[in-house]
């Protein structure tokens, strides 16, 4: 087991070097060769093309996965509300299950939900897979977990998507843990493989430094979680048919070990950053909490809703609820503002994909500018009052 | 009570800076830690055996020899008991390989009433741990616990939603996966930092140790697989508006009324 560089056939192309993500590959004498820090995960060995590396592995049995067929997504519900995040992985799940030619199940628990089935139908679903009883009104994770493998087991999905909720990110690891198969946390892109038909799974890694692109090979379902706000729904189609399976639900209150005695709802506002159309966000470069106030007011003008960096969220100038980023909100607003950020990878991972990216920065070489659509450079306490000014007078016109 | 504290030692993934020119991470210097979460979940542990007696906590890590740091640190926070599984069979593991190790060691440990992860761990953000351990060892989980009380057999914990939280009753034996919201880890007293080093030790295992299938851990037990690694391209440059003044601000303005962005 493991990673071996054969030397003889190594050209000295230092490939591999920027391939692997551990610093676990050095030259020496013209050749590459392996430290310590190598932990065998392979990222090296589609880097070379000399076929100089090769990493490895047990001849595993392969299994028969043909017998798995068609893409289910988890159609999340709270209250009898479906989750944005179920069209989201519909709009996805589109996709695939259309490149591979199979068709797209919701997957739907809950007690009298029939009623959202239409729901998920028109925004792209072949067929909803309904499970309906009294204990899966809330959500727990061993009801939830034993409805879904059993389905699971008699149905046979190649792919499960899984919505990156706190409930999703409780509900895909038990399940995928049950079925022996691996699960890629945060997917930002799904692609099918053009040969072997299998999930491309490419997520960021390392902090976010890296992108890395994960398959499940030799296991099935291919399971993967997409954080909410990443993909993009469908538009609603009223027209659209489809079917809905109504499967009998076996369930015991003994088999949940928890009680949910209660849900308390936060009395703070929600900020919804992932529904706004605008968003203006502030970072470090605010120097002080009281810069919040004219970010609020450039968003308030603009009828939208203020975000941040991390960092000023650690600053303490803000609540975490307003961060965007790798570990915040991922958003896509017609109009995202950047005042005084400076744009770290784990910040345009939550942004990027806005459909118009201002920025505003004295330091012309901030690379938030390299994202951004339109540049200004200067001073955000000049900048964003002439804005503001500006805004009032197009919206007196 | 007898609590298994898994923790794991990552990078300051906040201190992991890019090389521009080859794309790859600078790591070298960069400090190693404990993972944020898994330090909540230590000092909810260790308040349990502030307030109670007999409670005996143990620190369960799998990883390289380095990752000792990790466990003396929090032998010097408190905790009774260190055990490192370290191989070399265990590399390149992925969440499920890397929790079917951490189950073997625990059924090894052999009694525990609560088990403890963090929720996530920084360097892959994946969560996943936890559960599978759960599932594994076929105990019940709560997850983003953000406030939690023992009484007799129970434990009643706030696990945090998006909008709000819920207040959910487990009976133990349980896992349960802390956030930040928790609690303030305790920083760890000279003393504490003495005793790690001189009077506690780390039990060190093996694969073989904790009698763990070789087909189930390290990567060739892993079910996924890393197919290729890769920087992301930035999208391409856009318009820089020239100026910082009135008249910038408005060029800006008509711009996007032109394109019927406002
Ligand atoms: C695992 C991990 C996850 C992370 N997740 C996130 C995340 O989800 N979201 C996130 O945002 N970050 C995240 N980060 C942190 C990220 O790496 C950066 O540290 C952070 O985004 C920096 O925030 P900033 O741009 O506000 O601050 P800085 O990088 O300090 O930038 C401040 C900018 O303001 C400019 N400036 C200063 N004064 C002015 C002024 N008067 N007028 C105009 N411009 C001015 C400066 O030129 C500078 O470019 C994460 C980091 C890690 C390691
Ligand atoms: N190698 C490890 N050793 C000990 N605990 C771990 C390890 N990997 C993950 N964990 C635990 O599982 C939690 C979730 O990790 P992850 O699934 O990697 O995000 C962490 O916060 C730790 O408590």
């Amino acid at each position: 087991m493991g990673v071996k560089i054969f030397s003889e056939k190594c050209k000295g192309c230092k490939l591999c070097i920027k391939a692997c993500p551990f610093n676990a590959i050095v030259m020496k004498d013209g050749k590459a060769v392996l430290n310590d820090n190598c932990t065998g995960c392979g990222a090296c060995e589609t880097s070379c093309k000399f076929k100089a590396i090769i990493v490895e592995k047990v001849e595993k049995e392969t299994k028969d996965l043909s017998g798995y067929k068609g893409v289910w997504v988890f159609a999340e519900q709270r209250n009898g509300k479906l989750m944005g995040t179920a069209f989201e992985l519909i709009g996805e799940g589109r996709k695939l299950a259309d490149k591979l030619g199979v068709e797209l199940s919701a997957v739907l628990l809950g007690y009298n939900v029939a009623g959202l089935t239409d729901e998920l139908i028109h925004h792209g679903a072949d067929k909803v897979i309904l499970a309906e009883h009294p204990e899966l009104k809330l959500y727990t994770t061993d009801g939830y977990t034993k409805v879904i493998t059993d389905l699971v087991n008699s149905k046979k999905p190649e792919i499960i998507l899984i919505g990156a909720t706190n409930i999703g990110r409780d509900l895909g690891p038990r399940i995928a843990a049950r079925l022996d198969t691996g699960l890629t946390a945060d997917c930002t892109k799904l692609e099918i493989d053009d040969e072997q038909k299998i999930l491309l799974q490419t997520r960021p890694a390392f902090g976010g430094n890296i992108m890395a692109t994960i398959i499940t090979p030799n296991h099935r379902p291919q399971m993967a979680t997409v954080r909410p706000g990443v993909m993009k729904k469908m538009s609603a189609d009223s027209s659209r048919k489809g079917i809905v399976d109504k499967v009998d639900v076996v369930l015991d209150k003994k088999d949940i070990r928890t009680v949910v005695k209660e849900v308390v709802k936060s009395a703070k506002q929600a900020v919804n950053l992932i529904d706004a159309e605008v968003i203006v966000s502030g970072g470090r470069g605010l120097g002080n909490p009281e810069g919040f106030k004219l970010i609020g007011e450039l968003a308030a003008e603009l009828g939208g809703v203020v975000g941040s960096s991390r960092a000023a969220v650690d600053s303490g100038w803000i609540s975490q609820d307003h961060q965007v980023g790798q570990t915040g909100k991922t958003v896509r607003p017609k109009i995202y503002i950047a005042c005084g950020i400076s744009g770290a990878i784990q910040h345009l991972a939550g942004m990027q994909s806005s459909d118009c990216i201002i920025a505003v920065n004295k330091n012309p070489d901030a690379p938030i500018f390299d994202v951004a659509d339109y540049g200004i450079v200067g001073d955000l306490y000049k900048v964003i009052p002439m804005m503001v000014e500006e805004i009032k007078k197009v919206k007196e016109a | 009570m007898k609590i298994i504290v898994c923790i794991k030692q990552v990078p300051d993934t906040n201190e992991v800076k890019l090389d521009p020119k080859t794309g790859t991470l600078i790591r070298d210097g960069v400090p190693s830690i404990i993972n944020h979460d898994d330090m909540n979940a230590l000092e909810e542990a260790l308040k349990l055996k502030d307030r109670y007696e007999d409670v005996e906590i143990t620190v369960l890590t799998m990883g390289p020899p380095q990752a000792d740091v990790a466990l003396r640190e929090a032998l010097a926070m408190g905790a009774d008991r260190a055990i490192l599984v370290s191989d070399r069979a265990v590399a390149g593991s992925d969440t499920w390989a890397t929790s079917n190790t951490l189950t073997a060691a625990i059924k090894k440990i052999g009694s525990y009433d609560m088990i403890f992860c963090g929720r996530q761990a920084i360097d892959g953000d994946t969560a996943q741990v936890g559960p599978q351990i759960a599932e594994k060892l076929d105990l019940p989980q709560v997850t983003y616990v953000q406030k939690m009380e023992v009484k007799g057999d129970t434990v009643t914990v706030q696990r945090a939603l998006e909008d709000g939280y819920e207040i959910i009753d487990v009976k133990m034996p349980c896992v349960l996966t802390a956030i930040k919201e928790l609690n303030s880890p305790r920083y760890a007293s000279v003393s504490g930092i003495f005793d790690a080093y001189r009077e506690k030790n780390v039990e060190v295992w093996s694969a073989k140790d904790i009698e763990v299938d070789l087909a189930i851990i390290g990567l060739n037990g892993s079910p996924t697989n890393v197919r290729r690694t890769f920087t992301p391209d930035p999208k391409g440059k856009g318009t820089m508006i020239p100026g910082c003044d009135k008249g910038t601000v408005c060029e800006l303005f008509n711009i996007l009324k032109e394109k019927h962005i406002i």
